[in-house]
């Protein structure tokens, strides 16, 4: 089944935590891998809300073979990442956070995938296997 | 073919089961099920596949190989055979052809099913190995112990991890140690993992110490440049052990040789 | 929005988060935080957050900012009740919260405080 959500406001964030965190439920992840999926959507719609000021999340349940998984597609229209390398490396950042979403975000989950193309926007999607 | 089948069903379930080792209930009922499927034009296999499933599940559970499990269908073939022969008419013939395919796609499902439901045994004794092999063990009023022993992979010392912070909140201790005396070899995953259980049991409020770090392996963490840092780390558990008494404020008296006294002061 | 209440005991102030918060709430946690230490001539916060399912960086952040800012106006700052999934989370995150005190609970938080503060009641 496929949740979406759209996040305008800093509010939102804290729905985007409750719907991810039933789905990671739903497909059986762990006590630790619920809390790290939230915590990385937690991060990367953050992100979203920052730089672009509007973005949009996608909650797919994903299976490979015995293996279920929950994968999140946040996407959003803003300024897009110049250099992705740059924009990974812990502690860069161009805001005022930490410089930690990203690179920390790409820690917490099995697959990272960014896309990004300056004044178009950026789409990241990770995924989290059960195990 | 599908009344050939059924008027023979007897003899050919009676000489299959003679040519393989099975029951002969579970073929009776395997082969009532394919001719339900060839009656039906081929086209919904589902119910066979969940008996074929069912079969391989069982023989791989009591150890049959899958050559011998697969063999079990393709046997259907030669005692279906004799029957064929025995009628000679080249539209039986054909139609054999097509039978024979069907079973050869069953038999092939079959080790299929049989390969999966190998992997889950292996899985799930996996699962129990991790859970035997990581204790976490009390030592002392608020000092846990966690004694690893063989080679640590990622899985089980992040196993090893959650099972010590967890353990942390349910006793309330705030002293740990992780001694890996027992562990042969240390690779850079390994000791970031034992770092990162190290920081976490921190950010909840403990402390850990790492023992048991023979030459070799002291040698290998520096080579391989791991920061340990602040962390402290001693080469016995009793060391360590002694350590945790100082920080928490336990002082061991008394002679050795005779007996020992121990009094825990309020911190 | 949700405003986290701020308790005092003796010297105390306890704060006790039981919600998901947003960013919003966050920032004015630690304003209200900043504002009871002085007002009240606070020596130690205590942070309770045990029943705190995520922290990311951004709350994070402000466990930090909240225990610097606790040290510059002569109070304590201990964090207490962090759950072993977050604190892996945040250790994955890259998050140590150096400089940030801990503990496992409530109790052993005061203990703490009353240790390293030396504060006689």
């Amino acid at each position: 089944m496929t949740r979406e959500a759209v996040i305008e406001s800093s509010a939102d964030v804290v729905a985007v935590r409750r719907l991810v965190r039933s789905a990671a439920i739903e497909v059986g992840l762990s006590l630790i891998d619920q809390t790290k999926i939230i915590t990385a959507a937690s991060e990367l719609v953050r992100n979203a809300l920052v730089y672009a000021g509007r973005g949009e999340l996608r909650v797919d349940v994903v299976e490979n073979g015995a293996k279920r998984g929950l994968r999140l597609v946040v996407n959003d229209e803003g300024p897009g990442i110049p250099d992705i390398e740059q924009a990974l490396t812990d502690g860069w950042t161009t805001g005022t956070g930490l410089g930690l979403g990203l690179g920390g975000s790409r820690r917490l989950v099995d697959e990272f995938d960014l896309l990004s193309k300056p004044g178009q926007g950026t789409t990241v999607t990770v995924t989290k296997w059960a195990r | 073919m599908g009344e050939l089948l059924r008027d023979h069903e007897e003899q050919v379930v009676n000489r299959w089961a003679q040519s393989v080792d099975a029951p002969r209930d579970e073929l009776l009922e395997l082969y009532r099920a394919i001719l339900g499927a060839i009656e039906q034009g081929g086209g919904d296999l589902a119910d066979l596949r969940g008996l074929l499933t069912e079969l391989s599940r069982s023989r791989a559970r009591v150890g049959y190989s899958p050559a011998e499990t697969s063999k079990a269908v393709f046997g259907l073939k030669g005692a279906f055979y004799e029957i064929v022969v025995a009628d000679a008419d080249t539209e039986v013939l054909r139609g054999f052809i097509r039978f024979a395919r069907l079973i050869d796609d069953l038999g092939l499902f079959t080790f299929e099913a049989y390969a999966e439901a190998r992997e889950k045994i292996i899985m799930d004794q996996a699962e129990q190995l991790l859970e035997l092999s990581t204790p976490v063990v009390k030592l002392w009023d608020g000092i846990l112990a966690v004694p690893l022993i063989g080679t640590l992979d990622s899985a089980r010392t992040q196993v090893v991890m959650e099972k010590l912070l967890e353990a942390l909140v349910e006793t309330g201790a705030e002293h740990a140690v992780i001694d890996i005396t027992g562990v042969p070899a240390v690779d850079t995953q390994v000791a970031q993992h034992l770092l990162k259980t190290v920081f976490a049991a921190r950010l909840m409020g403990a402390e850990c110490v790492i023992s048991g770090i023979r030459p070799q392996i002291a040698h290998t963490i520096v080579t391989l440049g791991i920061e340990f840092g602040d962390i402290v780390t001693k080469t016995s558990l009793a060391d360590a052990l002694a350590h945790a008494f100082r920080r928490s404020g336990v002082q061991v008296s008394g002679r050795p040789a005779t007996h020992v006294t121990v009094r825990a002061e309020q911190a | 929005m949700d405003r986290v209440p701020i308790l005092k005991l003796g010297d105390l102030l306890i704060v006790s988060i039981q919600v998901d918060l947003d960013d919003q709430s966050v920032l004015v946690l630690q304003e209200d935080l900043a504002a009871a230490v002085v007002s009240r001539g606070a020596k130690g916060v205590i942070i309770d957050i045990s029943a705190v399912e995520i922290v990311d960086s951004f709350t994070g952040r402000m466990l930090a900012t909240i225990a610097a800012m606790c040290r510059m106006l002569d109070a304590h700052a201990v964090v207490v009740g962090m759950r072993p999934a977050v604190a892996i989370t945040l250790v994955e995150l890259g998050l140590s919260l150096g400089g940030v005190r801990t503990a496992l609970d409530l109790e052993k938080g005061v203990a703490l405080l009353n240790h390293v503060g030396g504060t006689a009641r």
